[in-house]
């Protein structure tokens, strides 16, 4: 479920999935994470601060398996298209 | 549905309240996330260094988590709405057919889908035409 957050004086942390046992941090590994995701396979998953119902909510992906999700990345609000 | 941009949650709040609430005369019904580092855009691969924001990136994911299909376009084009729902309705017709049929070219609801069998191979010519790819 999402939780809700109070607005405070900081950005909302981000909160960063834990690195899986054995990943190094090195260039190559970062530019691996560069790749594009491949049709077919699992969507990675992610939680995020999110607006939603006049509330600030931490929200993840996972909390709509079982449910199609249309995620839409756009490059900025009050932008014009 | 769920939008995403590297602007601030309280930037969402504002846009809308000032411009997004009006065109729709409601709030916003869907969460509009916030990727302040780019760290989610950057998994899906769409994220721009240079100009430090997301690119328009679009990605249908399934009732089981996977990705079926995603779309990027640079920022000054917009997308088709309704291809993005024609193709989540594809998607489903495929799935709850249990992948025993299939959507050709040009398939919206109500026209003809295609049952891969042996049988089928080298016969589409007999079951369907070229202008079905097309809109009426």
């Amino acid at each position: 479920m999402p939780e809700e957050f109070k607005p405070g004086c900081q950005r909302p942390p981000i909160k960063k999935p834990k690195p899986e046992a054995g990943v190094t941090s090195d260039i190559s590994a970062r530019e691996d994470k560069k790749e594009m995701v491949k049709v077919g396979k699992a969507a990675p998953d992610f939680t995020a601060p999110a607006f939603y119902n006049g509330k600030f909510m931490n929200t993840s992906l996972s909390e709509y398996k079982g449910k199609w999700v249309l995620l839409c990345f756009y490059p900025g609000d009050f932008t014009f298209v | 549905m769920l939008s995403v941009s590297v602007d601030s949650v309280y930037v969402h709040k504002m846009w809308n309240e000032h411009e997004l609430s009006k065109m729709i005369n409601k709030d916003i019904p869907f969460a509009m996330l916030s990727d302040q580092d780019g760290g989610i855009g950057k998994l899906y691969g769409i994220y721009d260094d240079d100009a430090g924001v997301e690119t328009r990136g679009r990605f249908i994911i399934d009732p089981d988590g996977n990705i079926q299909g995603f779309e990027v376009l640079t920022p000054p084009v917009g997308r088709n709405v309704n291809e993005s729902i024609r193709q989540i309705k594809a998607f489903q017709l495929v799935r709850d057919s249990k992948g025993t049929e299939a959507t050709p070219a040009g398939w919206k609801p109500g026209k003809q889908t295609l049952k891969p069998s042996p049988d089928l191979v080298g016969n589409i010519w007999k079951v369907w035409k070229v202008e079905q790819a097309f809109d009426d």
